[in-house]
């Protein structure tokens, strides 16, 4: 996003989709990179009494100044997975935002005209490089490639350290699938 | 130092252990629930104990006991888990006892919900359990303040022999924010002879609530209050935010004053002039800063995540010189700084 590079650096991202397609670890990923960059950063979560099939969503917000409000009203960015997700937050989105939106579940039309509009197919891309799970990380691909908000050797690096030696067998396969989203943005562009 | 990233639950465990806090009892409750699961599995590892009670009256009067035996205690729960305990807390204050209490708050009244709330305002500050006590009651509203009034919380309580609570709502303890974990300067603090620790080679003492003649109880409440007079004269905490060329003022505590921040920030944009006072401590209760900020700034808005209940406080400090007005939403919803911004443009065009 162009207005996002002024300074002082202030970007907010609503992610949001069906418990367990993992919403909540690409936000946590995107907050724990910005951390190991140097930036301020939040991540909230909606929180339900279930753990998988339910609505999730969380909103990461990176400053280069002291973060105010944690919860965002009209976000900057959308990463949306699915017609539920889409449905609850299209309208949220701040004018001139982008929403990245996954082509695979999506079958509703987006509604916004001042937005941008990515449509990713990242079940399909994901289960092309041998991880359907890692749908997830082909959106967060996209939108880091879309807003270069990070860097991608940040993310690769900070993803090392997040999944920890215990989950480190996910680690190829979820870096195959982020340069996936990465390269499906670069293609549209 | 390395920063973590941490919810706001995990991080006050943890700052509880960095405080030397070896003892944890409680009962789990959604959102608080990674707070013990966190101390679960670290306070083993520093030769703690961890234990989950059988109900959360059990766990405070566990806390009880392990504040008598000298040791630094935490219990931790959400609304509906607090007013269980408070029976328990107010015998903890009548037995002129230290202890850190949490609260991470989630809608009421019963039940109620799960998302966050500030609707334990009065019970926090006011009473909560029976009897002529008071809690010092630290109001954080960044992970990173939760660990440092976490920290420091435990020395209160062991310096005015009080229990402190660390009064969050569930945003707080379910955010992830980058911390640190700095250690606490050593703070001289009164030397315990007054634990049960066994009384051989020495006279026994002596922990109880019960005083059937008045005569002792009232000169035991007059030395509480007397302590409590300290805690009001050096205790009081409370930020003030672009205050200085304020021509309305919001006042918020939490999650709350973070939102309000970020209205404050559009409301400078759209060329209205708004400030914040943001009380730190709850108990003891800023009422000086905000009778200085009314003898310039007519205005006040008062935000919580409940129907109004420290708008009571801010109209005492006030003192009728400035109008205070109130927004807030309950049951679980948080307010917008959209919705702020609405309320302070209403606020000012009134004559």
């Amino acid at each position: 996003m162009k207005e996002s590079i002024k300074k002082p650096f202030y970007t907010d991202v609503l992610m949001a989709g069906f418990g367990g397609q993992g919403l909540m670890f690409i936000g946590k990923l995107l907050a724990f990179t910005a951390m190991k960059e140097k930036k301020n950063v939040t991540w909230i979560p909606s929180y339900g009494p279930e753990m998988r099939g339910g609505k999730a969503n969380c909103t990461v917000v990176i400053s280069d100044e002291e973060i105010a409000s944690p919860v965002i009203t009209s976000p900057h960015a959308l990463i949306m997975m699915n017609n539920p997700s889409l449905e609850a937050f299209e309208s949220m989105l701040k004018s001139g935002g982008v929403l990245i939106w996954n082509a695979s579940l999506i079958t509703k039309q987006i509604k916004r005209k001042n937005i941008t509009a990515i449509p990713v197919r990242a079940n399909e891309l994901a289960a092309q490089v041998g991880g359907e799970k890692a749908a997830n990380m082909v959106m967060l691909g996209a939108y880091i490639a879309y807003t270069g908000v990070l860097a991608k050797e940040a993310v690769v690096k900070a993803l090392k350290e997040f999944l920890g030696a215990k989950k480190s067998h996910f680690f190829s396969v979820n870096v195959r699938a982020f340069e996936k989203g990465m390269e499906c943005v670069a293609n549209i562009r | 130092m390395e920063k973590r990233f941490m919810t706001g639950n995990e991080a006050i465990a943890e700052a509880a252990v960095q405080a030397g806090c070896r003892y944890f009892f409680g009962y789990p409750i959604t959102p608080q629930s990674e707070l013990p699961e966190y101390l679960a599995r670290r306070l083993p590892e520093v030769g703690g104990c961890f234990l989950q009670a059988e109900s959360e009256i059990a766990a405070i009067y566990m806390v009880f006991g392990a504040a008598g035996a000298g040791a630094r205690v935490l219990t931790s729960s959400s609304s509906p888990g607090i007013s269980l305990k408070q029976e328990g807390i107010s015998y903890i204050a009548g037995a002129w006892l230290p202890c850190v209490i949490v609260n991470i708050m989630r809608g009421g009244p019963g039940l109620g919900g799960i998302q966050p709330s500030q609707s334990d305002y009065f019970q926090a500050t006011k009473g909560g359990g029976h009897g002529d006590y008071r809690l010092v009651v630290l109001a954080p509203s960044t992970v990173q303040e939760a660990v440092n009034l976490t920290m420091e919380a435990f020395d209160l309580a062991d310096k005015y022999r009080t229990p402190v609570m660390i009064l969050g709502d569930g945003y707080l303890g379910q955010m992830m924010e980058p911390v640190e974990f700095k250690k606490r300067k050593q703070q001289s603090l009164p030397p315990k002879d007054w634990t049960l620790t066994g009384a051989k080679g020495r006279p026994r003492r002596i922990i109880k609530t019960l005083y059937l003649q008045p005569e002792i109880l009232e000169q035991r409440n007059l030395t509480l209050n007397r302590r409590y007079q300290e805690i009001i004269k050096d205790e009081i905490r409370a930020e003030t935010y672009l205050t200085e060329d304020a021509e309305v003022i919001i006042a918020a505590f939490g999650t709350v004053a973070r939102i309000a921040k970020s209205a404050i920030r559009i409301l400078r944009e759209k060329g209205i002039k708004a400030g914040l006072v943001r009380p730190i401590t709850l108990f003891p209760f800023p009422y000086q800063t905000f009778a200085q900020i009314s003898d310039k700034i007519k205005k006040i808005l008062v935000v919580e995540m409940n129907l109004g209940q420290m708008v009571e406080d801010v109209k005492l400090g006030v003192c009728g010189k400035a109008e205070v007005f109130f927004y807030g939403r309950t049951g679980g919803m948080v307010p917008s700084y959209d919705e702020i911004v609405v309320e302070v443009e209403k606020i000012v065009k009134e004559p």
